[in-house]
């Protein structure tokens, strides 16, 4: 094995960091958790115009598919507003893999410009894990296709310009069978949109359809196919597109902080052995989750569908990020409850945020229990338990 | 970017696949409790020549990477081989350095061992090896030396190991000097690495051992292995056993960089480390976890069968402990990855022989 990139891999991430260290000021930053959306148009804007997103679309284009891991990973570690860009890039994935010319042309060539945004329409009130028992409609009319319905955590609908909607089609086949798949534009009648406010300070939405009529055009994958759009589009999501090295900035920070912060024992906070312990598993597991991580972008790279290996990675990041963060609030004290802004907050307050946004990671995207199922059956060869 | 093994590396792992499965294994395991030594086996292993590949091709050995141990060594703990293999190589490749390795030795009719901790009060304790390797090789301050005699009698121990203490006195003096004391640091990194990579090979079998017996046994009138709660025991076991893998060739690659005078770094702000003592010490505490964990809920899925005897699971189940804690207490592990991490940016260098002095006795 090598783990040295290419040279042009190696230049590729110094161009990434200069961008960062350009672009992604403290007024970037602010304003992203101050509005509680990760998605900044002008900073993916320049992102584009300096041809930086050129390999970030999963399975399009010449580009080292190791960019792909290199740029969201950059500024996953920087702390950077990317959880919009990466889901914009996703569709534009499944676009490449499934869509039609009038799709390339429409919308994924426009996505390449940082100027446009997706998101993501699958989860319904009352339907997240068992997605396929969706019941949002959509009825064939003429060329058209009526869509009646309502999706949850469509996060960033409130800045997008299409979502990708999964919808029933078939009542009367068995649930996986009888879903479709439509690109829709946001500014369709009939589309609104309803914040969701998190604990975290995320914004996320809820969407309804009331009527809302595309054309066949707009249709993604085949009619009653829209179970294997899912498929391409989870293994894209799982992994590769960030999302798996969210202990790393916080591991800056609190060393950061630790370094100059007086401990109650005397001393500096640096200076205490169960903390310094902590830092170095996390070190440890911010290394082991970088691989596996690098490994599906591998598989990805190399011709693959890494699903199984983004649910590995996925369960593995999410729970150490999750346990390092229960960690390090403690250690905190009561300066780690202390949120942004606030005078004697530890590690500036983003221990406080850590641990308001380490919850969901274990849900979305495919919840723990899910992706241990997934590994469970497909990678154990255990039988199905449903 | 390579993720794959060479096609060296694969004919070197199908081979001692083949090896360690038709000459050890855990009956063979068992035959070699207490002592942890499988003398039949070792016997066959030399006629292989894997006792004396690590060294260099100049000095008579197999001139394998760190890399293509980590190979042969996964596959010798995935079948549990009673055999001193890991400390052999590793001290065949420090004492090479010192220019002190000899054909026995090479050829793995001597076994030598290594004293992986400090030496106390003139003894070298629990010597993993010691009680079947005639020859040791041990740091005393900031000296390298040679022990050499009958094997120390073996302390009965959790792993099977063959563990003895070892005394330092009429040791000969290898080299000495910050020079000996760093050959010494890198041969204990890549015991590390080769350890970790043993213990990834018990990970390995002791989920197939959990994801085997779960399909076989029945309870309710269904595999209990259909069970969610089951499954979800040994669900988070593949993330853990090839992350690793991952980092522990990923320590192996950042140690042969060394040799070739490639320094590292160790950045953890940036989560960028390539840095060999860092990325060594990190796989040995992942191994180890690993290793610990897959062991544990494998062998509570056997449910009381785990427990007895009879079935192998147990074997494994007390060599990934015994692995794992044999050089130190993983928390102290991470305490001195700290020292490694916390203090910036560091890079091991590659040993230097030609400054290394022999020869004396003490």
């Amino acid at each position: 094995m090598d783990f040295s990139l290419s040279p042009g891999a190696v230049e590729f991430r110094a161009e990434v960091k200069a961008f960062i260290a350009d672009h992604l000021t403290t007024e970037v930053v602010d304003q992203m958790h101050a509005t509680g959306t990760f998605n900044d148009k002008a900073f993916n804007a320049a992102l584009a115009d300096a041809g930086l997103l050129a390999g970030a679309v999963p399975g399009y284009g010449d580009r080292d598919p190791i960019e792909l891991y290199l740029l969201f990973n950059e500024l996953e570690k920087a702390g950077a507003p990317y959880d919009g860009l990466a889901v914009t890039m996703l569709v534009a994935g499944v676009i490449n893999a499934v869509g039609t010319d009038f799709h390339r042309s429409r919308v994924l060539e426009k996505l390449l410009t940082g100027r446009f945004n997706c998101c993501l329409g699958y989860s319904e009130p009352d339907h997240g894990s068992d997605v396929a028992s969706i019941t949002t409609k959509a009825v064939r009319d003429g060329d058209e296709w009526v869509i009646t319905g309502q999706k949850m955590w469509t996060t960033m609908a409130h800045v997008s310009d299409w979502v990708i909607l999964l919808t029933r089609t078939n009542p009367d086949v068995p649930r996986h069978k009888g879903l479709t798949m439509f690109l829709v534009p946001m500014d369709t009648p009939g589309i609104e949109v309803q914040p969701v406010p998190t604990m975290a300070t995320e914004r996320t939405n809820a969407t309804f359809y009331d009527d809302v009529r595309v054309g066949d055009e707009w249709r993604l994958g085949e009619v009653d196919g829209g179970w294997a759009v899912m498929g391409v589009a989870l293994a894209f999501e799982r992994g590769v597109m960030g999302g798996t090295n969210p202990a790393v900035p916080l591991l800056r920070h609190v060393r950061d902080w630790a370094t100059g912060a007086t401990s109650p024992d005397g001393g500096t906070m640096l200076s205490d052995p169960l903390l310094r312990e902590r830092l170095a598993r996390t070190a440890i597991a911010n290394q082991v989750s970088q691989l596996l991580t690098l490994r599906a972008a591998w598989i990805a790279a190399t011709g693959g569908l890494p699903g199984l290996e983004g649910s590995m990675a996925k369960l593995y990041a999410t729970g150490r990020y999750q346990q390092a963060v229960a960690w390090f609030q403690e250690m905190a004290g009561a300066e780690g409850l202390l949120a942004f802004g606030v005078e004697d907050a530890a590690a500036g307050g983003w221990i406080d945020y850590d641990a308001r946004h380490a919850p969901v990671t274990t849900i979305y995207g495919g919840t723990t229990e899910i992706n241990r199922n997934n590994v469970a059956e497909r990678h154990l060869g255990l039988p199905r338990d449903r | 970017m390579d993720l794959d093994l060479t096609e060296d590396q694969e004919a070197i792992r199908d081979v001692f696949a083949d090896f360690f499965s038709s000459e050890t294994g855990p009956e063979r395991a068992r035959d070699a409790e207490p002592l942890g030594f499988d003398s039949r086996a070792w016997d066959r292993l030399i006629e292989t020549g894997a006792p004396g590949m690590g060294v260099g091709e100049s000095r008579g050995g197999g001139g394998a990477t760190l890399a293509d141990l980590t190979v042969v060594v996964e596959e010798a703990g995935a079948h549990i081989a009673a055999l001193p293999l890991v400390d052999h190589m590793v001290a065949t490749r420090l004492l090479a350095t010192v220019g002190a390795c000899d054909d026995d030795v090479l050829a793995g009719t001597t076994i030598v061992g290594l004293a992986i901790r400090p030496a106390q009060d003139g003894t070298a304790r629990t010597v993993p090896t010691g009680a079947v390797a005639r020859q040791v090789v041990a740091l005393d301050g900031d000296v390298l030396v040679l022990i050499e005699g009958d094997p120390g009698a073996h302390l009965e121990n959790h792993g099977c190991l063959p563990l003895a203490h070892r005394r330092l006195a009429g040791a000969t003096v290898l080299a000495d000097g910050p020079d000996a004391a760093g050959a010494y640091r890198r041969a204990l990194d890549e015991w590390r690495t080769l350890t970790a990579s043993t213990l990834v090979g018990i990970t390995r079998t002791a989920l197939d051992l959990g994801v085997g017996y779960v399909k076989e046994r029945h309870q309710f009138g269904r595999p209990i292995g259909s069970f969610q709660a089951i499954q979800h025991l040994l669900a988070d076991l593949p993330g853990l056993l090839d992350g690793a893998r991952l980092l522990t060739a990923k320590a192996a690659w950042a140690g042969d960089r060394a040799v070739a005078g490639q320094t590292g770094v160790a950045d953890i702000g940036d989560n960028e480390i390539t840095d060999f003592a860092t990325l060594a010490c990190m796989a040995l505490v992942s191994a180890g976890e690993a290793a610990t964990t897959a062991t544990d809920r494998s062998l509570h899925v056997h449910g009381g069968y785990g427990f007895s005897e009879e079935y192998d699971i147990q074997l494994y189940f007390r060599r990934a402990r015994a692995l794992s804690v044999v050089l130190d207490d993983p928390a102290r592990e991470c305490r001195r990855l700290a020292d490694l991490l916390l203090a910036g940016p560091s890079t091991s260098s590659p040993p230097d022989a030609d400054h290394l002095t022999s020869g004396a006795t003490r």
